[in-house]
């Protein structure tokens, strides 16, 4: 198989197929769920099994697609680039996806899912003789309800702490409501500079839900922050219910001794993420 | 305790027992047929759960631009807007050979089309407007002004919807506007969705907000 191929399958795999970790959390906030909340939950379930026979992807907008990339010391990044894009190109036509690049100047969809900057990679070296790639399809929905905040932030009474980060976070839930289709998966990062910590936030939507924080501070945050995004009420699709977040993440960076940056990455429960893992 | 896939087979056939008898305890399913009438509209409140069969048509950002700048007379668009929904949804959409095949048709954020909703509403005879996360202020006062309804269907459901889309009838705009932001006729069948704003100036995702935030206050009081 080429791996042209393989990144092919990679996007269908991602676009059509919930993975069972998310499922599995859909499942346990279904049991816990009052009728209607449940009832809603019900047929999102049905959709994941739909999708998931039918290879039919589980939502209309297949998002911008995220890739990172660990590259082994002797593949070149220009050609790997060259690959994603050309097997953009024909999943965007087998799976299919939807087209969503838009030229920002004329206005015009290329209709493949290529263009400036489209799809996003990042690339990052590993001494390991296998390339791993892990794809997110990132929808707009949840993309736009993301937020960053440049602490201290007077009107939250957010400080350079872990409390103002707690505080960043319930924020940027309540005020995407159900605008962004809950229960929310969120990937926090802190840091220096607002580009490093948008990255690492959305870096952390790749990590299991199952995933335990290896430090311990950043383990008890992660579970103060959804345990208090889950008392806010809002529920699955913004109807009201017990179940907002059913992950958060938190990573971070060094920082400025001036600055304190918190980006919230917010993720739809349609959290479309696969890995493919290539031995060279 | 059952398991979670048993689980929710059983609510599913619960809710399937809800629709065909309605008389239970429970608040039943309604079942509405398109296209619908000014009393149709005044009989929806939130909270009602609706299985909607009939013609709608797609409308998202460039349509709703459009219609808004154009002011249409009625005659210019090739589908009939009167009593209809208009569903914010940029459906994937397969040509298969002169036949459009439908592959998921999920609802988008209806936020986004706040500032021209309004007139859409009052110009062009509108019923219902559908999606997803619910609308502001100047759409809720046009859905009263005008009876109209706002149904919330189920976001990121998109295979599971795609199914109750029985055929693609036609498309206006398809090569100027691409797929994604055509307007599209859709025939659907048994379409689920639950009124969250309606022809009364109740807002199901008022109510949500102003719960959630009096939670927020004490979380971050």
């Amino acid at each position: 198989m080429k791996l042209r191929d393989a990144l092919v399958d990679l996007y269908r795999k991602a676009a059509t197929s919930l993975p069972a970790d998310v499922e599995a959390a859909l499942i346990s906030a279904y049991k816990k769920e009052s009728p209607v909340a449940g009832s809603i939950l019900s047929v999102l379930l049905e959709n994941v099994r739909i999708a998931r026979k039918t290879e039919r992807p589980l939502c209309q907008d297949t998002g911008v697609p995220v890739f990172f990339i660990k590259v082994p010391v002797s593949v070149s990044q220009r050609d790997l680039r060259n690959t994603i894009i050309e097997a953009t190109r024909i999943a965007t036509r087998e799976v299919p996806l939807r087209a969503n690049a838009v030229d920002v100047i004329t206005e015009k969809n290329s209709g493949d899912n290529t263009g400036i900057g489209f799809p996003i990679m990042y690339f990052e070296e590993t001494g390991r003789g296998r390339l791993i790639v892990d794809l997110m399809l990132k929808g707009a929905g949840s993309e736009n309800v993301s937020r960053l905040y440049s602490l201290p932030h007077v009107e939250l009474k957010a400080e350079r702490n872990f409390e103002g980060v707690r505080r960043c976070v319930l924020d940027a839930v309540y005020k995407a409501q159900g605008k962004g289709c809950p229960p929310y998966i969120i990937g926090v990062g802190v840091g220096a500079a607002k580009d490093q910590v948008s990255r690492l936030s959305k870096e952390q939507l790749l990590r299991s839900l199952q995933d335990e924080n290896k430090n311990g501070v950043l383990a008890k945050l992660e579970k103060k922050i959804m345990h208090d995004c889950n008392r806010l009420g809002i529920g699955p699709l913004g109807l009201s219910g017990k179940t907002t977040a059913i992950g958060v993440k938190v990573g971070v960076n060094h920082r400025h001794p001036a600055s304190y940056f918190v980006d919230v990455s917010i993720c739809c429960w349609a959290d479309r993420r696969s890995r493919l893992i290539w031995h060279i | 305790m059952l398991l979670g896939r048993q689980k929710i087979e059983a609510d599913m056939a619960h809710l399937k027992s809800k629709i065909q008898n309605p008389k239970s305890k429970k608040k039943a399913v309604k079942r509405i047929n398109l296209p619908l009438t000014r009393e149709d509209v005044l009989s929806l409140h939130i909270g009602d759960m609706v299985l909607i069969t009939g013609k709608i048509v797609t409308g998202r950002d460039k349509i709703h631009e459009f219609l808004c700048k154009e002011r249409l007379s009625g005659a210019r668009i090739p589908f009939n807007l009167e009593g209809t929904i208009l569903y914010h949804c940029g459906p994937i959409i397969k040509k298969a050979g002169k036949d459009f095949e439908i592959i998921a048709a999920g609802p988008t954020t209806s936020m986004r089309v706040e500032m021209y909703e309004h007139r859409v509403i009052a110009d062009y005879g509108l019923r219902g407007v559908m999606g997803k996360g619910g609308m502001g202020r100047q759409t809720l006062e046009a859905l009263k002004k005008n009876r109209c309804v706002y149904f919330h269907t189920i976001g990121g459901a998109a295979a599971h919807l795609a199914e109750r889309v029985k055929r693609v009838i036609d498309v206006w705009k398809l090569r100027e506007f691409g797929s994604t932001d055509a307007m599209w006729l859709f025939e659907v069948r048994d379409f689920p969705a639950i009124v969250t704003m309606d022809a009364y100036g109740q807002s199901l995702h008022e109510i949500v907000e102003r719960k959630t935030g009096r939670e927020f206050k004490k979380l971050t009081g």
